[in-house]
């Protein structure tokens, strides 16, 4: 019981007035950075890295994570409000979130997604206070081939699931695929598809721009076109009674959910995948184990509950490698990273012997910034639903703005604004041909940490295609990626095979 | 995505500038009017990232300056991206660059029209030095035993580095060519992530600097052969050079700032002075020491013709790497 009584010493540290204040403004600073379209957990700790030298070390990274958790929790904000994710970590939970704030149901999507980034961190904590040391290990084990095959399950658990046209889905893929392409090829060091020599393409193109861009200026244009027809304003209210009811439909959910933490947590452990496959994939299983598939993507509150309880463990998750190997799982984490080295703490297997305060008082303020996370986001959600209310030419005004901002500021290049406005056209066409835009934003997320792994994997194989299937984990993850694939073949070959026997009964 | 933040906290530091505006004004003839930018030429994480950032802090702790500095991230291109925004910011006194050695090889390697030469030198203010490591679990102690197991693989041996054509695979490159030997040179994204793989034991050997590595070697879990350098290290007085072992192999990164062409003495002065007090500093110096960085400083003309020889240097090593082994 060693670890209760470093936990203890822990809580000790974290639980004095300072670090309990500095827990609550975090959260609170980070649940708005992170509610707004553009701006995330990243930005949110880049902002206040600089100004933690007036704190001690473990209040320092004890901001740092409040910000960080704060930032996660809000993500779910704006891609339910706005179906604008912020962060690729949120893209899962526009899929039903967005349609659950259209059915006006704001609140109750709000509050699905508080209960169920509670519910994430809270186990990942759990498992991370328990199992910190021998999992780091387990990170280690993790090559090129194991994230190649990780990331193609990742891919599968929500290809194969298409409701949508599959063929659609598979183009738009491909689609992402391209997109991902564009930039410095880091193997060979060569640019590609620079367009001749623009230099804005050198650094490729962002996730950001494309979600903004699809999502942002795409939706705001579809919905100008339908408005005209019926005023597509939400009347979002929220009453305690929805409080409750919310609380009651996710006690329903705890199988769903514990799966979302315990993935959640393992994915984002892994130094290069982090939170964004995590929240994918527990988004795809959701569905598939499912009794009811087709609702998903609809407005089901499941869909809202599995990727928010699989992103917020996954931002856990990706803390583990950082501390006990000095490697991020996630960009955020390497700003931690970057501010643990300013302040004099090496991060690495040395970390957990020689600073023990430290570490123990980083993840008793894990426990304390959960909680001060999903009391602080349930209070402001009637703001947020309020946000919903403003007359519609304001909102659409305002989205675009937000959409602008987010894009420009990043990289502070005026080429990402021109490539917004291009993705928002092309967004608003595919969404009028019925394209599912899901699978592109996923395959340019996605895309470039798949092509890495695949070829380094190959050249360190000296080009041995077998190299994937002769580790036993990259072989266990190839077998799951073929047995999502082929799943909804089977189950539509079933439903054939009874619609045909149904005739004749 | 990983470049895509930093602008935004350096946005953030403006308001932070606040702090630092209370302090007393230097007797110079020059001084930045508006925040200055710090640009980078490598991706957020890396070394030259964390150096720039650490200057940052340590300008706006200590009050060395009343304008921040804000680092900017343009990694795109191996620094491509950077050269050539350094390049139209011709006679701009309110941008520096934070180097690395890309600032030689890459203008070498992909036509985008910059010469170096037209640059104004600032300060170096470190040389960053390599060491050849492997996982202990080799049981590789001494080079001899090296050379011979990456000839025993046959050219399967292999070796983590950062992107082709970066410092890692020039260091390797030089090896292979000392030695005789051929290497499988795996890219990877950056240091951190190629020093966990050799622990994991998915390559088999890296040219890490040390401060990437030195947590491992502490738990155990690699180990230095021998570094790349003249003499060897205060902070791993055990591990034998090259150069002592009979092998006349140095190879360093180092870690300047420059500003663009066409400014004027008084703003270079201002600038070379900064970096002086920098220097100076002990929050440097003990940074410095810890990551096993060697502070050599060296500014104006003597820096520039440093870089012009260095730059001659890495055209040789190149046309070695041109001939695919």
């Amino acid at each position: 019981m060693e670890v209760l009584s470093l936990l203890a010493d822990g809580f000790a540290t974290s639980l004095t007035p300072l670090n309990i204040m500095i827990v609550i403004l975090g959260v609170t600073a980070g649940l708005f950075i992170g509610a707004m379209p553009g701006l995330g957990s990243v930005n949110g700790v880049a902002l206040v890295l600089p100004l933690t030298f007036i704190v001690p070390p473990t209040s320092a990274i004890i901001l740092l994570a409040a910000i960080y958790y704060g930032a996660m929790y809000g993500g779910a904000v704006s891609s339910i409000l706005l179906g604008i994710p912020g962060a690729s970590t949120a893209v899962a939970t526009t899929f039903d979130g967005r349609p659950m704030a259209l059915q006006g149901k704001a609140g109750l999507a709000l509050i699905a997604a508080a209960v169920a980034s509670f519910v994430g961190g809270t186990i990942s904590v759990i498992l991370f206070t328990i199992f910190a040391a021998p999992l780091a290990e387990l990170a280690l084990k993790f090559g090129p081939a194991e994230e190649f095959a990780l990331v193609l399950l990742a891919f599968t658990t929500f290809v194969g699931l298409g409701g949508d046209d599959t063929l659609k889905t598979i183009v738009m893929i491909c689609l992402g695929l391209v997109l991902s392409t564009v930039g410095l090829d880091m193997i060979s060091g060569q640019p590609r598809l620079i367009f001749g020599d623009i230099p804005g393409f050198y650094s490729g193109i962002s996730f950001l721009v494309l979600a903004i861009g699809v999502y942002g200026v795409g939706e705001v244009l579809y919905t100008i076109e339908t408005s005209r027809i019926s005023p597509a304003v939400s009347t979002a209210r929220l009453r305690m009674r929805d409080l409750i009811d919310g609380i009651r439909e996710m006690n329903k959910m705890w199988k769903t959910m514990s799966f979302g933490s315990v993935l959640g947590f393992f994915v984002g452990m892994l130094p290069a995948a982090g939170a964004t496959p995590a929240s994918l994939m527990s988004y795809g299983l959701a569905r598939t184990f499912s009794k009811k598939p087709e609702t998903f993507g609809k407005g089901n509150i499941e869909g809202v509950a599995a990727p928010e309880t699989a992103n917020n463990a996954a931002s856990t998750g990706s803390l583990l490698p950082m501390l006990t190997l000095g490697i991020p799982g996630s960009p955020t984490t390497a700003l931690l990273l970057g501010g643990m080295v300013m302040w004099g703490l090496m991060p690495g297997p040395m970390l957990f012997i020689e600073q023990q305060d430290f570490v123990w008082g980083l993840i008793s303020s894990l426990y304390t910034a959960n909680l001060a996370a999903v009391l602080i986001n349930i209070a402001l959600i009637p703001l947020f639903v309020w946000a919903l209310r403003m007359p519609f030419s304001v909102l659409c005004s305002m989205v675009l703005v937000l959409c602008i901002l987010g894009g420009f500021a990043p990289s502070q290049k005026l080429h990402d604004v021109w490539l917004i406005a291009g993705f928002g056209v092309a967004g608003y066409l595919l969404r009028k041909a019925d394209y599912p835009l899901a699978p592109l934003v996923l395959a340019l997320v996605l895309g470039p940490l798949m092509e890495k792994s695949f070829r380094q994997a190959l050249i360190s194989a000296q080009g041995d295609v077998t190299f994937f299937i002769s580790r036993p984990l990259s072989a266990t993850f190839l077998a799951l990626a073929a047995i999502f694939f082929a799943l909804p073949l089977i189950k539509m070959l079933r439903r054939r095979i009874a619609k045909r026997h149904a005739p004749a009964e | 995505m990983l470049t895509t933040f930093t602008r935004r906290g350096a946005i953030a530091l403006v308001a932070s500038a606040a702090i630092a505006a209370g302090s007393p004004a230097l007797a110079e003839d020059w001084k930045p009017m508006k925040p200055v930018e710090m640009v980078i030429m490598a991706g957020q994480g890396g070394g030259a990232d964390r150096l720039a950032r650490l200057f940052q802090t340590i300008i706006q702790k200590e009050k060395l300056a009343q304008m921040p500095f804000l680092p900017v991230n343009k990694g795109g291109g191996s620094g491509a991206e950077a050269l050539r925004y350094l390049k139209d910011k011709q006679g701009d006194a309110h941008v520096i660059m934070a180097t690395l050695n890309s600032y030689y090889t890459t203008p070498i390697q992909t036509e985008i029209g910059v010469d170096i030469e037209e640059f104004t030198p600032l300060a170096r203010m470190a040389v960053d030095v390599f060491a050849l490591w492997v996982n202990v679990d080799s049981g590789i102690e001494t080079i001899e035993q090296y050379a011979e197991a990456v000839k025993a693989a046959g050219g399967s041996w292999r070796m983590g580095g950062t992107g082709t054509g970066q410092e890692d695979s020039l260091v390797t490159a030089l090896l292979e060519r000392e030695f005789g030997i051929s290497h499988t040179y795996v890219p990877m994204a950056g240091g951190g992530e190629v020093a966990t793989a050799l622990v994991g034991g998915h390559v088999d050997a890296t040219v890490n600097n040390p401060s990437e590595a030195m947590s491992f070697w502490q738990a155990g879990r690699v180990r230095p052969i021998a570094l790349l350098t003249a003499e060897r290290l205060d902070s791993m007085p055990g591990v034998p050079t090259f150069a002592e072992l009979g092998h006349d192999l140095e190879y360093y990164m180092q870690r300047s700032f420059v500003a663009p062409g066409g400014l004027t003495e008084a703003q270079q002065a201002y600038y070379v002075n900064l970096l002086q007090k920098l220097h100076e500093s002990e929050e440097w110096q003990t940074y410095a020491r810890d990551q096993a960085l060697l502070t050599d400083f060296l500014t104006g003309d003597e820096l520039q013709a440093y870089f012009l020889s260095e730059r001659e240097k890495h055209r040789d090593i190149l046309k070695g790497l041109d001939t695919p082994s």
